[in-house]
């Protein structure tokens, strides 16, 4: 297959960026989004260009390097999956495709498609954890937790933290990110003796690193490629106006 | 040099508490006062940095991503086991201990591997305690699940994601730490050097990925969990930045590198589609548990699998080893695909794969079981290959995957040199020849949590310390000449890219130091990969500059110690004149295609020591002595 690209090139944080255009041929349709840019950048290098620079690691969806806006979404089209599970299949031959980072001033560019997603780093420091020890923890079995609820804790649990949902939402919210972590431990008894200052202090920085609210566009849920529900976010402010009034 | 293994005296089960008991303790008003560097911020890293700050001690941590998150322990997918015989099997600790010496065809330090299995049920409370939401049954009590090559379910899993939950765990864990100010998290370095003074690890230097800039730190002790070096083979199951660099380069500065032959064949992965593949994806071998593994009867068999017969279908696995059936080691199930494949049997539109079919645990079960136990990974199997695994037979094949050598480590897991310690699948420590599944999240927390914590206090309370700065002449002079590697590397401006050369490494790699090894091959390989290496630093072409973010600059470097690590590994492989666990020599067999040990000449750690590139390095030998469980060869039949 053939493609012609339209793809985000900044040198730096400070540079201003423009779209670049370049071409690729003869990929296959087996080829991942991300081996479809190997190829590119391979023959960029063979011309002493310098490659298109983009965050990648695992290459199988989970480690939550990777992702770009292409052709307007989050991680491409397709639901439920990350950049490097996207497949040049799903495209049509000589299609022209445009890759252009994460935009939101949360996530400064740091290099062509790659981002500083550190602030979700901040967001998680503030509040995102259980306050156990290492060792003089209870034996594992000796608090049960109904099924029902590991499971929905563990469906919220699942977030990459690839920031696709602050990249697809109007406001830039965060909101869907910062729902899991506090979703994930409002639902299990480990996690409720916490709850008031983890969703208190995990908002607190959330507002502070600049991003928006959530305006119930759910445009997060559909780009999410572990597709967490907006439901956590209805817990979230749950959690939130609890912890205010109580 | 000499190894000394440090295992404490007494009888096994008492040897860890015993330890404990002997080491020196830091005052934990004094802990601040002494800083640690922790390399690698995976499971192993993340969780002994976090449990070292929570102690008090000074911790700087570094990471090449830009968050933990990210590290490819992540992508552990089964479990993680631990002797806490929930399923009233007749699991004990003793019992995974002894899985796990066996499983490792006696190549391990049975201290090591019996503390590990003491300490394992323990991360279990820990992760728990930290919101891991681990699967539960309908009384609300964790699940276990029996895992590849173990006949008792002692495996703790949340869904196909165990790594991703546990790599949380201990992320939160250092995050809290981050916050208390314990911790000091520095995203996108990466480790180039280590700096020894009056003989002792004193600090690193590194690079800023984003900036270029080269900085200098100093600690009073350093830590590598820094992973494995599968991606000596270019194609493996790892992520792709994982790489042995600051391994490669502390092993440069004087750490014995351990049994660096002894690397894991992983036997489920999705099979290699065309040349610009990247990666190869690795499906858990939970899925052996409900699939069966076939190949068709007929040599170049064309019919769709579904069309195939029962009675014309060789189910290999449960043919030749009955009790274990397709439940057999990981090693085993590897060669044994290959050998099909080999044979002609293979399947697929290359040849290379066999099938692993759900079709009659659908029928037992129903579709929503095995929806429920494996959906992400039919979901990703369907993702990449655009076939449905409810209907259709998965393709799988073998590909590199985990590399149970290392850095030499004794009992507290330091190197041979002073103040160097190493952790998780970075050490070479308790898997010997060959790791069971779900131990290897076991042993990354076991030695973050458990281990390092109380070892490297006692190294930091029973060690004379000089004054240190990053001014000093030590720190200079491996600066310069990382800057001078980085230079010299930006000016070959050669003809071929960096990933050209890593893989023509790979496939030297996978074709001669791959799953079956034999002389002719290995002394191919070691004729080889010099030339390679040679031709690298005479026509590599790195574009860019050295100072900004420069991904090529970063591969070269790691290609470039790829490069005398494979070497090494060929080498090593060559001279164990045995076969064992991951480690099959074709000369050493047995008349049945099993792996022939030979005790009296191998029971050893092979701990090599650097001389110099090209110059063959050291041998040094550690003595295995197997108390408590006596060897006999492996038998799953």
């Amino acid at each position: 297959m053939d493609f012609k690209l339209k793809i985000w090139r900044q040198k730096n944080r400070n540079d201003k960026g423009q779209f670049v255009d370049y071409e690729v041929k003869a990929v296959s349709p087996d080829a991942s989004f991300l081996e479809m840019l190997d190829i590119l950048n391979d023959t960029l290098v063979k011309k002493g260009e310098e490659p298109i620079a983009f965050d990648h690691d695992c290459r199988e969806g989970i480690c939550g390097s990777c992702g770009m806006v292409i052709d307007g979404r989050s991680h491409g089209p397709g639901r439920g999956i990350a950049t490097c599970e996207l497949r040049m299949r799903v495209f049509r031959d000589s299609d022209t495709i445009v890759a252009e980072p994460w935009r939101t001033k949360a996530f400064p560019i740091l290099k062509d498609l790659i981002v500083d997603r550190t602030a979700l780093d901040r967001i998680m420091a503030a509040g995102g954890y259980i306050s156990s020890k290492t060792g003089g923890v209870p034996e594992a079995n000796s608090i049960p937790v109904p099924k029902h609820d590991a499971e929905e804790s563990m469906d919220a649990a699942a977030c990459i933290g690839c920031g696709a949902c602050v990249a697809a939402c109007p406001n830039s919210s965060a909101m869907l990110f910062v729902a899991a972590k506090v979703s994930q431990f409002a639902l299990l008894p480990q996690g409720k003796i916490e709850r008031k200052e983890r969703v208190l202090r995990m908002v607190e920085q959330m507002d502070k690193e600049g991003f928006g609210n959530c305006s119930n566009n759910y445009a997060c849920e559909a780009e999410c490629p572990k597709k967490i529900s907006v439901t956590h976010i209805a817990r979230l402010n749950r959690e939130f106006i609890r912890a205010e009034l109580t | 040099m000499t190894l000394d293994s440090k295992i404490p005296s007494g009888p096994i089960e008492k040897k860890w508490d015993t330890h404990r008991f002997n080491m020196k303790l830091v005052n934990p008003s004094n802990r601040r006062k002494y800083t640690v560097i922790m390399v690698g911020t995976g499971l192993a890293g993340a969780s002994a940095a976090a449990s070292l700050g929570e102690l008090g001690y000074n911790v700087l941590a570094f990471s090449y991503h830009e968050s933990p998150r990210r590290a490819h322990s992540i992508a552990a997918q089964g479990g993680i086991n631990a002797p806490k015989n929930y399923s009233n099997d007749g699991d004990s600790i003793w019992r995974l201990f002894y899985d796990t010496v066996k499983g490792g065809d006696y190549r391990a330090r049975e201290a090591n591997v019996y503390r590990l299995a003491q300490v394992s049920g323990n991360i279990i409370d820990q992760c728990v305690a930290q919101g891991v939401p681990f699967a539960r049954d309908y009384a609300g009590y964790l699940d276990n699940r029996s895992f590849g090559g173990a006949q008792v379910s002692r495996t703790f899993y949340a869904r196909g994601q165990t790594g991703q939950q546990l790599l949380m765990g201990a992320y939160s864990a250092l995050s809290r730490q981050i916050n208390a100010g314990t911790v000091k998290f520095f995203p996108r370095r990466e480790m180039l050097d280590l700096v020894i003074v009056n003989g002792q690890a004193r600090g690193i230097i590194c690079r800023d990925l984003v900036t270029g800039k080269i900085e200098t730190y100093a600690a009073n002790a350093v830590v590598l969990a820094t992973g494995g070096y599968a991606n000596t083979f270019y194609l493996s199951t790892m992520a792709k930045a994982s790489n042995a660099t600051a391994l490669w380069r502390a092993y440069k500065k004087g750490a014995a590198f351990a049994n660096p032959c002894f690397t894991q064949i992983h036997p489920t992965c999705i099979p290699q589609g065309g040349p610009y593949q990247s990666k190869l994806t690795l499906m858990s071998e939970s899925l052996r548990n409900d699939g069966r593994i076939w190949v068709p009867k007929k040599k170049g068999e064309t019919r769709k699998p579904q069309d195939i017969p029962e009675e014309e279908r060789d189910y290999y696995l449960e043919r030749m080893y009955p009790s274990f059936g397709n439940l057999v080691p990981r090693d085993v199930a590897s060669r044994r695909a290959k050998e099909m494949c080999d044979k002609g049997f293979g399947v697929g539109s290359t040849g290379l794969a066999v099938y692993l079919d759900f079709a009659d645990a659908i029928s037992r079960l129903g579709k929503h079981v095995i929806e429920e136990r494996y959906g992400n990974l039919c979901d990703m199997y369907h993702e990449i290959t655009a076939e449905d695994p409810y209907t259709t037979p998965m393709r799988i094949y073998p590909a590199a995957h985990y590399t149970m050598g290392g850095l030499w480590v004794d009992y507290n897991l330091m190197s041979t040199i002073p103040g160097l310690f190493v952790g998780g699948e970075a050490n070479f420590s308790d898997h010997g020849a060959n790791r069971l599944g779900a131990s290897a999240l076991m042993q990354g927390l076991a030695d973050g949590y458990f281990i390092l914590p109380y070892t490297l206090g006692n190294y930091l309370a029973s060690t004379k310390f000089d004054s240190v700065k990053t001014s000093d002449g030590a720190f200079k002079e491996a600066q310069s000449g990382i800057e001078d590697m980085i230079k010299r590397l930006m000016s070959i401006n050669g003809k071929k890219t960096v990933e050209e050369f890593h893989r023509e490494l790979g496939k030297v790699m996978w074709e001669f130091v791959g799953m079956g090894r034999n002389k002719t091959r290995l002394q191919q390989a070691l004729k080889e990969i010099p030339q390679i290496r040679e031709e690298f630093w005479k026509n590599v072409k790195v574009v860019g500059a050295a100072n900004d973010l420069n991904a090529e600059l970063e591969r070269a470097g790691r290609v470039a110690d790829f490069l005398e690590l494979g070497e090494l590994l060929a080498l090593d492989a060559l001279h164990r004149e045995e076969s064992c666990g991951g480690h099959f020599r074709e000369e050493h067999q047995t008349e049945e295609g099993e792996a022939l040990r030979n005790d009296k000449k191998f029971s050893y750690v092979a701990a090599w020591e650097f001389a110099g590139v090209g110059t063959k390095p050291v041998l040094n030998k550690e003595p295995l002595k197997f108390e408590y469980v006596k060897p006999s060869q492996r038998s799953y039949k």
